[in-house]
Order: C-alpha cells, then structure tokens, then sequence
C-alpha cells in the first residue's frame, strides 16, 4: 500500500530529480503511454509510468530502490512518445545521478571477466561507464 | 570533394569494417573522407542533466577541431558519435551562456564560434550525392537480397537530432534499393537492441536481439543492414547464444556501408571481424554476390 503524506508531498529529492531533469514530473497524466513504448519495461521493478506516479507522490526510497533508471537505456522511445511532453529518460537520467553523486557505482568495473571486456566494443564499454560508474 | 570526418574510437578497434568499406564507398563516388586530425573520443552518450556542462567537453573540443581544420561539415559513421556531437553542437548553438561557460572553461582552445554542421554519412549520400548517382556506381547490383533496414534509436531519436522525420525513414531502404537490394518493411526499425546493457545486463541485450531477429525473419529478411556499431556487436554477438541455446537460425547483419562496398564491387567488402557467429558469406554465396573463398578476417 502506498502511504502518501504532505511531508512526502514535499520531498526535496523530487524537487531535485526536476531541477536535474529540467522536467516536471506533476505533468504526468498516467495514460502508460512510456511503458508500453519501453522496449525493457518488462525488466523493471517499477515501470516507467509507476515510477512517474511515485515521484509525484514523493515517493523518493521507492524510485531510488528500483532498478528502473538502471535498466533504462536512454534510447527515448518513452519521451518522443509522451503526449505531456515530458522527457522522461532525463526524469531516468536525473534519478540516476542522484546515486552516482553520491558514489554508488552500479556497474563494478574490476568484477567485470576480462573476457567480456575483451570482446565488448569500446563504445559499449564507455557509456556503460558514463552511465553506470560515479 | 574533401569532407571533415570523426571517426570515434570503435570505428579504429571493433568496427574497422564500417570505416574501411565507408572509405573505400566514398572514394568510389568521388569524396575524400579527411580524418580530423587530433579527435578526441565524443563521450559516447549525450549526457541529460541541466547542471552538467562537464560531460559535453569532449564532443565541444571535438567541434572546435573541425573549425580547426577549416571546414564547416562534419561526417560520422558511428551513429553515438554522430548523436552525441550533433546534440552537443546544437545544445551550444541554442544557448549562448552555455556556450560562453565552456569557452571560458577551455581557455587552452580557440573559442568555438558555432559554425560547425554534424552529419550522418547517410545524410551525405541522401543530400549530398544522391541515389541516382549511388545506382551509377553499381557495378554488383544486390538483386534478390532482402534486407531489414535497421536504424536503432540514435539516427531517429530525438526528433531534433533525427536524420529525417519519424514519417519518413527513407534513407536506409532508398539506399539499399539504390543498390539493387529489397528493402523490407520492419516494425523494429528504430527498436533500441539494448545497447550498453551489453556490459551489466547482457541478459536484456539477448532478449532485444531475440524479437529483432524474429521481427526481421517474419518481415522476410535475409541479411539486417545496420549503421550502430553497438547494435552491430549486440546483434551479431547474442546470436551466438540464442543459436547455443535457443536453436535461433542465425541472420548476417552487415553495415550499409560493407553493403554498398559490395555492390561497388570494391574487395575484399566483407572483412570480418569476429566472423564466428552470423557469418554472411554462405548467404552472399548463395546469391551469387560474393565469389566463393572471398572476404578475410580481421
């Protein structure tokens, strides 16, 4: 059950997730247009259009917990499709750097096998990194 | 005709198929690919955040370089490269205090003046030589060869970045029937194949590379023709395991430029690298486009 208060209502990391983003996630209207254009909605703890409903309610610990911005690859086909405008892979972008900045790494680098990186073209590797690496 | 190009850093290592076969197409329609001279990697992604000027350096001092070399067009093959400096550019060419911030911050470099364009090389062969001119140089036309014309996200997304509107993606298959080719009709078109999921979730770029492959069998494609060296990797190395594991029957992907290469009778158009998996030489063969024991590994 989601338990919404007026504190949460408030929350500074949400304000924050759309100062970072330079979007407003109130704009979000719940028609799930995000998540059926996501072509990794499947591999998401909560997706696009739940995460949307959290960050209005201030549900920050539920968006930050879920591997949603993690999965989400920033490939855009939720944000040339919202018809609120809202360019929800920055709202990903955002909700990612709120970990990075704080020195969460989600990709461990010296656990990746040698023979992955071997065989991984340096354009996956370095925006992996950008991505996923504080 | 001499036309700037940036190649990025896997064009030099896992993709010099793409820019050797783009080279040698280029050359054969009468224009110099120039290298720029002291290119820097472009960041590989575009970074979103409103405060963050930092991750955008490495595209601006890229741009700063073609102003360098005095021209006022830059190409790409790699369709990152080309998304990543062409947002940056037009991020600086729309905000002049963001502009004015990284100049000061560069104060090593010339000042950027914001007069550098960044293209697609598909744009180039659609805009600048054309294809009539691309079907006079066919001396190998593809006849027969059905092919999913396969675009991933980053040509096509943003709109403002886009090589050409969401209503008409045209480039790739009036390309490929400029050469002879037939372009099928393909819903993923544009689909993202995962991308650097490849490094920490592998399992999602299997899965991708899973309904793109069977999305372009059911089109009735032969052969997937990419322009991504990312979607070219994960297409071609999921294939692998999907075969292992799944019994997937295995689809070649090629550039478009080893295509049009091919059909340019320019050889050898078909350098492998890591030709172990999705090896399209048996289906060239087959069609008679490629003489038997032709294309080497690299």
């Amino acid at each position: 059950m989601i338990n919404i208060t007026s504190k949460k209502l408030r929350s500074q990391v949400i304000a924050k997730i759309n100062e970072i983003s330079g979007q407003n996630v109130n704009l979000c209207y719940q028609c799930g247009t995000c998540s059926g254009a996501c072509p990794n909605a499947a591999e998401m703890e909560l997706i696009p259009r739940q995460l949307m409903r959290r960050a209005q309610a201030g549900l920050d610990e539920d968006i930050t917990r879920a591997n949603t911005a993690w999965v989400c690859v920033s490939c855009l086909s939720c944000s040339v499709r919202c018809p609120r405008g809202i360019d929800i892979a920055r709202v990903m972008e955002a909700v990612r750097l709120l970990r990075l900045r704080k020195n969460v790494d989600y990709v461990h680098v010296p656990e990746l096998a040698p023979e992955a990186i071997a065989s991984l073209p340096p354009i996956a590797l370095i925006s992996s990194f950008r991505k996923h690496t504080a | 005709m001499k036309l700037s190009y940036y190649p990025g850093c896997t064009l030099k290592t896992k993709a010099q198929n793409l820019e050797s076969t783009a080279i040698a197409s280029m050359a054969a329609l009468g224009i110099e690919l120039e290298e720029l001279p002291r290119w820097n990697c472009c960041g590989t992604v575009y970074s979103f955040a409103d405060d963050d000027l930092m991750h955008h350096l490495a595209s601006f001092r890229d741009l700063i370089r073609v102003q360098e070399q005095g021209h006022s067009k830059v190409v790409t093959l790699c369709s990152f490269c080309y998304n990543t400096l062409k947002r940056v550019n037009l991020l600086v060419k729309q905000d002049a205090e963001k502009m004015k911030t990284i100049n000061t911050f560069m104060d090593e470099e010339p000042d950027y003046k914001g007069q550098v364009e960044v293209v697609h090389l598909l744009e180039v062969l659609r805009d600048d030589i054309g294809w009539a001119k691309i079907a006079k140089q066919v001396k190998r036309p593809l006849t027969d060869l059905k092919v999913a014309p396969y675009y991933g996200c980053t040509l096509h997304r943003p709109k403002e970045a886009a090589i050409e509107p969401p209503h008409r993606r045209t480039a790739l298959p009036e390309l490929l029937k400029s050469l002879g080719a037939m372009p099928v009709n393909f819903a993923d078109t544009d689909t993202c194949c995962g991308s650097y999921q490849a490094v920490a979730r592998p399992d999602i770029v299997t899965s991708r590379v899973r309904d793109i492959i069977t999305s372009a069998r059911a089109s009735g494609a032969e052969v997937i023709a990419v322009s991504c060296p990312l979607c070219e990797c994960n297409l071609r190395q999921k294939q692998r395991e999907l075969k292992e594991k799944e019994g997937l029957a295995e689809m070649p992907i090629l550039y478009f430029t080893q295509l049009m290469a091919l059909a340019f009778g320019l050889d050898p158009a078909i350098e492998q690298c890591e030709a172990e998996s999705a090896d399209p030489r048996p289906l060239l063969e087959s069609k008679g486009l490629l003489p038997a024991g032709t294309g080497k590994r690299c």
